[in-house]
């Protein structure tokens, strides 16, 4: 793995565009992401934000239609050209907006994936899974139950039970789509807890709807627009000085 | 007076209403009471000729006394045959259409090749079986020949509905696994099939029924006559319970009805039990379904 | 190492994909292979208008044309009963049944498609026949008409299930629009209902047709077997499948005769393959 200086450029996005057929999601986006901070990605429904986390762990391959032009760089490397998909997805992990365990054992959620790259050793994954569900804030929660079905946790407690479950892989890159938009307060502030638990380790992409959460959490904010990147800056900046007359609008609440 | 010739026309709607709702139920009735009045037959002069003796002895004196052991034993290979190819192809087959197939001509042409599998006539599979395996692949009249038939006919069966049970998986377990890093084929194995497993049983399981009961398609390909012993090989003739009823009701002059009610009673009961089975990991699945 | 396992699994399974395209194939190869070998000796022409079918006379004639009315006057008699009640007993399922019945039915009619044919040919020919016989004062009770009855019955679990399918996929929108204009349930149901609903029950009589003329054991026990030009209904008659399963046991490999009914087998394939087309494209229509 390579190392990048903390407060160096984790990701480098350049000239990125995305198409769904002929109808581009995200047009000639050119930014990039700190090592460790947390980018808070706000903007209206269709404005590309989803499509762009999407680009970035190379999930929307599985969609045929869609088209990649520009590129992203993780660590330096092309994630389209000089990855392979599965490397990516390892890497850059993602929790979606509904939470989405898998019909199995809460342990074995957790320890899908470090099973699938090959940890076969049962202590090994025992601590594997120790040690996620704790930074996930779920270990007190869950550690007496760890055999039953993760259908059965709230959504809360699925929603930490997704973010555990991409730590296990050991990745860099945590993207987040929306993690909290099922979620009630209560279980809203624990992840956020978690999400900035997680800072000292990772690198994170929050997508959200809500700007309030993106300023609760987020060290940069990037504002996008109809598939344009319209700022990116110092969340108090954005908050407080935006240099963009939409994006005042948007935080203060007067589209979108 | 156009009121009441209103009423009158309104009133004839609603005759008329019930006067067809009648006949389809009639019809209805007449669909279902053949199969009450086929198994109240069977069983009723099947049910005296089965006992211990019947199930697990050989038939003696030209197939009309003894029992009908090798064509149960019969069956039960050729079933067993059908299952282990036709389970692996059909499966694989659905994991492609379902996980890796594009929306194109080709695709297009392989849904239309499973529908006309499915219409195949049974003799036609047979004459196919008896053309490819037994004479070209010189496997010869053997359990191996019939059970490669069998199997390419319920081919279509298992592809069907192994297809439905793949699709039925919800797209977001894919979704997460994938976004786990997990390549495509692990995210199958692991999260897809384990969940589809319930509805390919399902369907493997009918499939298999139908070709327990099939007869046309093992007459030149596996069937013996008469052979009071059982196969030693997957090379060996063996007899089955379809075609031994066949034998025993338009073959053999002079043969007892209870035997030949016995063995259509067994062969009927095999395959109910298969289809019983299939209808009860159904329901489960149905039941315990989690998302 | 690791990636060239998956690449192998993958091939593998896109090669099972095709499969299918594969065994289609095949079958018609097969068959053509000995089936057309016949055409060397015999012209395409007496073989399918020949109106003799006698394999052992000398020179042998192998005329299917009494063997292909056969088939078809089976087929048309099974159909004649099957589809309308198969047709009728689909909409009570459908749409008038309540739930208890409508289950009971579907048990039904599962358990009809699951009997074997040569138990349904064994209960006809020991129930059926002596009762066709003695009905309408026969010499004997294996007829097409005995055999068209049989079949009706095997043919009717398809012709519901798919034409059940098919009435119950007609959005509900429809069916309440008609209503609410104050028709009766039942106007709904044929002036409304059936016709959304006509391409899936097109395709449910094909493939109820396809199922009858691909019969072959029920109708060889029931049908009497004389290979002879019909007339009547009332009479035997041989078709074309029980034809290939009574005399592929006596022939020799390479003789005229297994040629013949292989020829006999590429026409049932051809038959079959064309039905089925018909009623894939009904299908296939019905969905876009």
């Amino acid at each position: 793995m390579v190392e990048v200086p903390l407060g160096k450029d984790k990701i480098v996005v350049r000239d990125l565009s995305i198409y769904y057929g002929n109808v581009a999601a995200l047009k000639n986006v050119s930014f990039s992401v700190k090592d460790r901070e947390i980018l808070g990605v706000i903007g209206p429904a269709n404005s590309g934000k989803t499509s762009f986390l999407r680009a970035m762990n190379r999930l929307n391959d599985l969609d045929l239609s869609s088209r990649v032009t520009g590129s992203i760089l993780l660590n330096g490397k092309d994630v389209n050209r000089e990855m392979d998909a599965e490397e990516v997805r390892k890497k850059v992990t993602m929790v979606f907006a509904l939470p989405l365990p898998l019909p199995m054992s809460i342990f074995d959620n957790i320890a899908y994936g470090p099973r699938r790259h090959g940890t076969r050793d049962k202590k090994r994954l025992e601590e594997i899974v120790e040690k996620s569900l704790k930074a996930a804030f779920l270990w007190e929660e869950v550690k007496d139950r760890l055999s039953s079905s993760a259908m059965k946790l709230s959504g809360g407690q699925q929603q930490r039970l997704c973010i555990a479950r991409t730590l296990a892989v050991d990745p860099e890159v945590i993207l987040y789509d929306e993690p909290c938009s099922g979620l009630d307060p209560i279980s809203t502030a624990k992840v956020e807890e978690a999400m900035f638990e997680l800072k000292a380790r990772y690198t994170q992409i929050l997508v959200t709807n809500n700007v309030k959460q993106a300023a609760r959490v987020g060290d940069r904010i990037a504002f996008f627009l109809m598939g344009e990147l319209v700022e990116i800056d110092e969340a108090d900046k954005i908050f407080t000085a935006p240099r963009d007359k939409r994006t005042g609008d948007y935080i203060t609440g007067r589209f979108g | 007076m156009s009121l009441l010739m209103k009423l009158h026309f309104k009133m004839s709607q609603h005759t008329k209403q019930r006067i067809a709702f009648t006949i389809l139920g009639l019809a209805s009735a007449i669909v279902i009471v053949p199969v009450i009045v086929i198994f109240a037959i069977l069983i009723q002069k099947g049910l005296p000729a089965i006992n211990c003796q019947f199930l697990t002895a050989m038939p003696r004196m030209g197939m009309r006394a003894g029992g009908i052991f090798p064509a149960i034993m019969g069956t039960l290979y050729l079933v067993a045959g059908t299952i282990v190819v036709a389970l692996p192809l059909g499966v694989l087959a659905a994991i492609y259409l379902v996980e890796y197939a594009r929306q194109n001509f080709l695709t297009r042409m392989i849904e239309v090749a499973i529908v006309n599998l499915a219409g195949v006539p049974s003799v036609v599979y047979g004459l196919f079986g008896l053309g490819l395996f037994v004479i070209f692949l010189k496997l010869g009249v053997s359990i191996a020949a019939g059970s490669l038939t069998l199997a390419i006919m319920i081919l279509p069966v298992i592809i069907t509905s192994s297809k439905e049970a793949l699709s039925s998986v919800p797209h977001s377990f894919r979704e997460a696994s994938l976004a786990l890093g997990v390549s495509k084929w692990q995210t199958i194995r692991c999260v897809v099939l384990p969940n589809a497993l319930p509805g390919i049983l399902t369907g493997t399981i009918l499939g298999i029924s139908r070709a327990a009961g099939e007869t046309a398609p093992i007459l030149f390909t596996v069937a013996a006559f008469y052979l009071p012993r059982l196969p030693k090989s997957v090379f060996d003739q063996c007899m089955a319970l379809p075609y031994h009823l066949y034998v025993l009701s338009t073959q053999v002059p002079n043969v007892k009805p209870a035997l030949q009610y016995g063995t259509a009673l067994v062969l009927v009961g095999m395959v109910f039990l298969l289809n019983f089975v299939a209808i009860v990991i159904r329901a489960r699945i149905r039941s315990r379904k989690q998302w | 190492m690791r990636r060239l396992k998956e690449l192998i699994i993958e091939k593998t399974i896109l090669l099972n994909g095709f499969a299918c395209i594969f065994f289609v194939v095949l079958i018609f190869f097969f068959l053509a292979k000995d089936g057309l070998a016949l055409f060397r000796t015999i012209s395409i022409r007496d073989f399918l208008f020949g109106q003799l079918w006698n394999p052992i006379a000398e020179p042998p004639q192998f005329g299917i044309l009494p063997l292909f009315l056969g088939s078809f006057l089976v087929t048309l008699g099974a159909t004649a009963i099957s589809v309308p009640l198969g047709m009728a007993c689909a909409i009570f399922i459908g749409e008038i049944a309540p739930r208890w019945m409508r289950e009971l039915l579907k048990a039904g009619v599962e358990l009809l498609a699951a009997i074997p044919s040569i138990v349904i040919g064994f209960v006809g020919m020991t129930m059926l026949g002596p009762m066709v016989k003695n009905i309408f004062h026969l010499p004997t009770g294996l007829t097409a008409l005995t055999g068209s009855f049989a079949l009706a019955f095997m043919a009717i679990p398809t012709i519901v299930s798919i034409m059940e399918d098919a009435i119950s996929s007609v959005p509900r929108s429809y069916k309440e629009g008609s209503l609410a204009l104050g028709a009766t349930h039942w106007q709904t149901i044929y002036r409304v209902i059936i016709p959304a609903a006509s391409s899936g029950i097109v395709a449910a009589i094909m493939l109820g047709i396809g199922r009858v003329i691909g019969e072959t054991m029920a109708v060889m026990m029931l049908t009497g077997n004389a290979s002879v030009m019909p007339r009547t209904i009332l009479e035997p008659v041989r078709t074309m499948t029980a034809t290939i399963a009574a005399e592929m046991g006596e022939t020799v490999h390479g003789s005229e005769h297994y040629f013949a009914l292989f020829a006999l087998g590429l026409v049932l394939f051809a038959i079959t393959f064309i039905i089925n087309l018909i009623a894939d494209a009904a299908l296939h229509r019905k969905r876009k």
